[in-house]
């Protein structure tokens, strides 16, 4: 896994829900959906136009209670749009699992919302949860996961489905 | 030092003396749902860890509106077979399944469980710690097994006496309204005092149930007999009720009087914006759709107060009330006691019990520009459909009167 990122900024505001992120009525309620084409609806409702405007490497700033509301999976369509970092104030705890679990690193940053503008460029460590803004200069730290733990090794794995065949292997569940 | 519920079941099942927030643990799990089977198959894993503790039911496009979603449900059917998945409930036998699981024993003081579905917090009302997997339910089909990081413990002490016409859903609307969406992020939330011990099982289970929509990983009640009353021939194994030790350390501790608490509604955009409706009811809402249902409010206690509210009334004209059970054992139940009949007399649409209109996937979607009314959890934008309509959460009553009306108005007036 790339351990330093940077990109370019989309700041998105407090309480984003995964409403927002995989609307019901476009994708739940049409399973037939690629992943590219549900990724198509990501902001819909509160940003139109938005996810035809992402470029691969971007990262996403947004304020409180980042992916609050359902455990639909909000990081998929994120990862397909080309995120490569999410940093939020606070993020819910279903949402932030999903992120791991899908190997989309997502950081609580506290003080984020005010570090950078939409526009600007940041660095991002995701071990260390070092972040430069690369227009100003200044430095912020993000909390890192702590090494040893299990979303420390999920995320490293590259996500949950990395991890479980790992697992899995070690456990003599699956033949090698 | 003591340890609140959620760290003694933590550490029950982590096989741990004590815990401490903040600490990462692997538990054993007592339950899953059965979401992620098809995950299971992919990773070449040809059976679960313990086939009778899987739950499984399609409840969000229930029955399938469209052939994907029938082909899905379909798939789903061929893995409940391939995995011996005993506890599996058929169109006609379930329903919501928050509410289907624990009819059918799913849950149980002190137990731990992690399923598919946000609104699992729900399980909390029964004294136990359960709560959402997602993705990594597979890991608990496989090993039993899932991660957790012990979470700070907060206390909201519910003071007082719940006025008569105030329910669950307004205690839960007035503690998001007050405290906000994100006091519980993170953390288990216990909910105690007086009030806890007045509301029914079903009340509770409604504050439990929209503990995700306040940020927790948790949201617990203690047991009593109304908890005993409700599992009494649904569970065959014993359990004990677990409580917090006195000197339990708790986060925070938060003190609502509800004595003068009022109905209330949450406008639309975030279950936190909640208010009095007494102070909503100038602004002579316009109602489109008013909806009694969802895994927060639809349970027999909440279509009997709004057959009550519309016995020999109708619903206004220009709107639409859909009721949808909770389950189809809360569907036979309010069939026999009548509460059906009149609301169809009201002139109420019956559904069968599903997820579908809170989700805005099926059987109930919102168009541009309309409102409505509901007894569900969620308002953001584009909720229930529409981005550009606007969902207001409230009580089964409130909701009810708000029909009759045709615009939003205090259910007081109409009990």
């Amino acid at each position: 896994m790339e351990t330093v990122r940077t990109g370019r900024v989309w700041k998105f505001g407090d309480r984003i829900s995964t409403d927002f992120m995989v609307p019901g009525h476009r994708v739940l309620a049409n399973p037939d959906l690629s992943s590219d084409e549900a990724a198509g609806f990501c902001m819909e409702a509160n940003r139109p136009g938005w996810a035809s405007e992402v470029r691969p490497g971007d990262i996403l700033v947004a304020g409180i209670n980042f992916g609050c509301g359902s455990s639909r999976n909000g990081s998929e369509p994120l990862k397909a749009l080309g995120i490569a970092v999410v940093l939020a104030e606070s993020i819910s705890r279903i949402h932030l699992r999903n992120a791991v679990n899908t190997g989309l690193p997502t950081l609580v940053a506290p003080g984020i919302a005010g570090f950078v503008e939409e526009g600007q460029s940041l660095e991002v460590n995701i071990v260390t949860g070092e972040v430069k803004n690369l227009d100003t200069g200044a430095l912020l730290q993000a909390e890192a996961w702590q090494e040893g733990t299990p979303p420390y090794e999920i995320l490293m794995a590259g996500g949950l489905d990395a991890y479980m065949k790992a697992k899995l292997k070690e456990r003599g569940l699956v033949a090698n | 030092m003591g340890m609140t519920i959620a760290e003694k079941i933590l550490a029950a099942h982590a096989g741990a003396d004590t815990v401490k927030p903040g600490q990462y643990l692997w538990c054993k799990v007592d339950a899953t749902s059965g979401h992620r089977l098809a995950d299971l198959e992919a990773l070449g894993v040809d059976r679960v860890w313990d086939p009778e503790r899987v739950f499984m039911i399609d409840d969000h496009q229930a029955p399938p509106p469209t052939v994907a979603a029938a082909n899905k449900v379909r798939e789903l059917r061929r893995l409940i077979k391939k995995y011996d998945i005993t506890n599996y409930f058929e169109y006609g036998r379930g329903g919501i399944l928050h509410q289907v699981f624990a009819e059918h024993g799913m849950y149980a003081p002190g137990d731990l469980v992690a399923q598919c579905d946000s609104h699992s917090t729900a399980g909390g009302v029964f004294n136990a710690c359960v709560t959402n997997a997602n993705l990594d339910a597979v890991h608990v089909l496989a090993f039993g097994e899932l991660w957790f990081r012990v979470p700070a413990s907060v206390r909201v002490v519910l003071d007082g006496t719940l006025p008569a016409w105030c329910v669950g859903k307004d205690v839960i609307l007035k503690v998001a309204g007050e405290l906000g969406t994100d006091f519980g992020l993170y953390k288990s939330v216990e909910y105690v005092g007086p009030v806890a011990g007045q509301m029914s099982l079903a009340q509770r289970w409604t504050v439990s149930n929209m503990g995700v929509e306040v940020g927790a990983k948790f949201a617990i009640f203690e047991a009593d007999e109304k908890t005993d009353a409700f599992l009494a021939g649904r569970l065959d194994r014993p359990y004990r009720h677990v409580t917090a030790d006195p000197d339990a350390a708790y986060e925070a501790e938060y003190t609502f009087d509800l004595s003068d608490l009022t109905p209330m509604v949450a406008r639309p955009g975030d279950p936190g914006n909640g208010v009095p409706v007494e102070g909503v009811k100038a602004e002579r809402v316009k109602v489109d759709q008013a909806f009694l249902g969802s895994c927060t409010n639809a349970r027999l206690e909440d279509l009997e107060v709004a057959a009550r509210i519309l016995a020999g009334r109708e619903v206004h004209p220009d709107v639409r009330m859909l009721v949808s059970p909770s389950s189809q054992e809360v569907f036979g139940e309010a069939l026999k006691a009548g509460y059906l009949e009149t609301l169809v007399e009201a002139g109420a649409l019956v559904e069968h019990s599903t997820c579908g209109p809170c989700y805005g996937g099926h059987l109930g979607v919102l168009g541009d520009g309309e409102t409505c009314i509901s007894s569900s959890n969620r308002n953001f934008r584009g909720r229930m459909g529409s981005p550009l309509a606007d969902v207001w959460l409230a009580s089964p009553a409130t909701v009810a009167a708000s029909a009759i009306a045709g615009e939003i108005v205090d259910p007081r007036e109409y009990l």
